[in-house]
């Protein structure tokens, strides 16, 4: 990978700023939808749709792709407006996220969005997709690699952990996981509804290299990524410690934002933090 | 029209993994994902014959659903194949989401259908799948008569665009049809002609239908027996001739009659030609360990039922 500059750096913080001004607004727009985990997934999906996937937007299933899988689902608006930004569909769309006759769907849905890969909204399920696709791959000896992010709410599915015997035992290192560790899930904290720690050690137990970063750091976050694809013979996880509603003062750390949008006043003050720089 | 008894008796599953190789030696784009299964359901042959192509994920269905799907999504034919249980009950959301919403070329295979897996009991004898699989939206359901039906409907899986359910039995059953028969998805098989009544059967209710017709005819009655091997999309032309031609239908089914054929015929039949007609099948009820034969005929799928359920249908059009 080529060195990370300092420019690099600025100019995926002024991209992830764009994408939750753009997350705010569709929530708002709908008064519906899940802002607080698309904040905290933003800088990971920020980093690779802006620096790390090998995609085209004018030919969006372009076979020899890299696969961005969205395992949890209701994040999705990070997703759409990462790919309106990226050209996948014109950004002005975004607004009919959740609306009738729309193509942004409340939850990812395959076909209708540019760009989406998988069907997401009942939890658990992207990583065993993740890990066919990444068998695919593999058998047709192409070089494209998946990357899958998945909640840490999503830690609490069965399917999760067969997924992860299943990546392990087949030796999927073209998979590369990520858990969005922001700690909060629907009805509370992850530690409270069902305790993941020690979550990394878990990882490591299943036979997955794993790495433990700063969700919002972008040199550790293209690091990691870039470890990722050294790392032979395995699959990764990326266990990213992020904040839920992160970049919005009064939404950060806040269970109430995982599926509530803002009022028309919070709009106001959460734009006003979110000031795109130059 | 079709095979005389005494019948032979094959083996679905047999059927199953040796089609399954064949298509693997024609198509190297088709690969199954099985589920600590694969020696029953025979999809072992297919992992001797192509060992790169088979994937064993142990006893996780939703995630073989899935695995699956994302093989189709790269443009890989994902065969994912166990009992039907595991693979359409335990799996159905995943099925939901990951497949049938998602427009997917997998095909679910399952053996181990109905009451017939026998000893096993209720927790292995589904009788309730063809209900969740014809539910879902551009899911295609198959449900073969015999070995030769299966092997096509292995063909025919491969064939089609996107999702397809097969289910089939444990044990071995009567042959009814012959390998040269055509077998097209949509379209049902007039087996037996005849004007009185109808009997669709599917699966192993086919044979019993026959021989159903064979008892009405020796009292004058002439029964059509029609084998309905595609449940969806539903071939709702022959259905409504036979409304209009027989006045009466009798369904025959090793599921229960809350959701599957029977259910599946009535709506069609109500919206075109309402004529009288029963219903054979597994009665909302679960089953138990018995042998195949002894449960068949405790829950009332037997050749005598449909002979009773048609007289009584030729009695209410009087």
């Amino acid at each position: 990978m080529a060195e990370v500059t300092e420019q690099t750096i600025a100019n995926l913080k002024r991209h992830a700023t764009i994408l939750r001004r753009h997350i705010i607004r569709m929530t708002h727009n709908v008064q519906s939808g899940h802002p607080g985990g698309s904040m905290s997934a933003c800088d990971l999906v920020t980093a690779l749709y802006f620096h790390l996937l090998r995609v085209d937007p004018q030919n969006p299933t372009w076979p020899d792709r890299d696969r961005f899988v969205l395992s949890k689902g209701h994040a999705c608006p990070v997703w759409y407006a990462a790919l309106a930004e990226r050209g996948f569909f014109p950004v002005e769309e975004l607004m009919t996220f959740r609306k009738i006759n729309s193509r942004l769907q409340g939850h990812p849905e395959v076909g209708t969005t540019p760009g989406v890969e998988n069907a997401a909204g009942a939890e658990g399920q992207g990583l065993s997709f993740s890990v066919g696709l990444a068998l695919s791959a593999r058998m047709d000896h192409k070089a494209w690699r998946v990357y899958c992010i998945m909640g840490d709410g999503e830690q609490d599915v069965g399917q999760t952990w067969e997924a992860a015997m299943a990546g392990a035992k087949f030796g999927l290192d073209n998979l590369t996981a990520f858990v969005d560790r922001n700690g909060i899930q629907q009805e509370g904290r992850t530690e409270d509804i069902m305790p993941l720690e020690p979550l990394a050690e878990k990882w490591r137990a299943f036979n997955w290299h794993v790495l433990s970063i700063d969700g919002h750091d972008f040199r550790q976050i293209l690091a990691a990524i870039e470890e990722a694809q050294r790392t032979k013979g395995r699959p990764t996880v990326i266990i990213a410690r992020t904040v839920k509603g992160k970049g919005v003062s009064f939404m950060e750390n806040k269970i109430k934002y995982h599926g509530a949008a803002t009022s028309d006043e919070e709009l106001k003050l959460a734009l006003a933090e979110l000031e795109v720089p130059p | 029209m079709t095979l005389e008894p005494p019948w032979k008796m094959e083996s679905q599953r047999g059927a199953f993994g040796k089609a399954l190789v064949e298509l693997g030696r024609r198509n190297p784009n088709v690969v199954v994902v099985g589920a600590d299964t694969t020696e029953s359901i025979k999809t072992v042959d297919f992992g001797k014959a192509f060992p790169d192509r088979l994937f064993q994920v142990g006893i996780a269905e939703p995630n073989m659903m899935s695995i699956a799907a994302g093989l189709a999504a790269a443009g890989k034919i994902a065969f994912a194949a166990t009992y039907s249980v595991f693979g359409s009950g335990h799996t159905y959301n995943v099925i939901r989401q990951n497949v049938a919403y998602t427009k997917l070329n997998v095909k679910i295979f399952c053996s181990h259908a109905g009451l017939t897996v026998g000893p096993d009991g209720a927790t292995h004898q589904l009788n309730e799948d063809i209900g969740l699989m014809r539910g879902l939206p551009g899911m295609t359901v198959l449900v073969p008569a015999d070995a030769p039906e299966t092997a096509k409907c292995v063909d025919v899986a491969a064939e089609i665009k996107g999702p397809v359910y097969c289910r089939f039995s444990r044990t071995d059953v009567p042959t009814v049809t012959r390998p040269e028969d055509p077998f097209i998805v949509g379209k049902a098989r007039t087996m037996r002609d005849g004007s009185d009544l109808t009997l669709v059967g599917c699966g192993i209710m086919v044979a019993k239908c026959l021989e159903a017709a064979e008892v009405l005819a020796k009292e004058s009655v002439h029964a059509r027996v029609i084998n309905l091997s595609t449940v969806k999309p539903l071939d709702v032309a022959i259905l409504d001739k036979a409304a209009r031609e027989t006045g009466g239908i009798v369904t025959a089914e090793e599921h229960t009659v809350v959701h599957g054929i029977g259910s599946a015929v009535a709506s069609a039949v109500a919206q075109n030609h309402p004529v009288p007609m029963a219903f054979v099948g597994v009665q909302d009820t679960f089953g138990e360990s018995g042998e195949a034969e002894e449960l068949l005929m405790k829950y009332g799928l037997t050749t005598e039922k449909i002979v009773e359920a048609a007289r009584a249908v030729l009695k209410r059009r009087q």
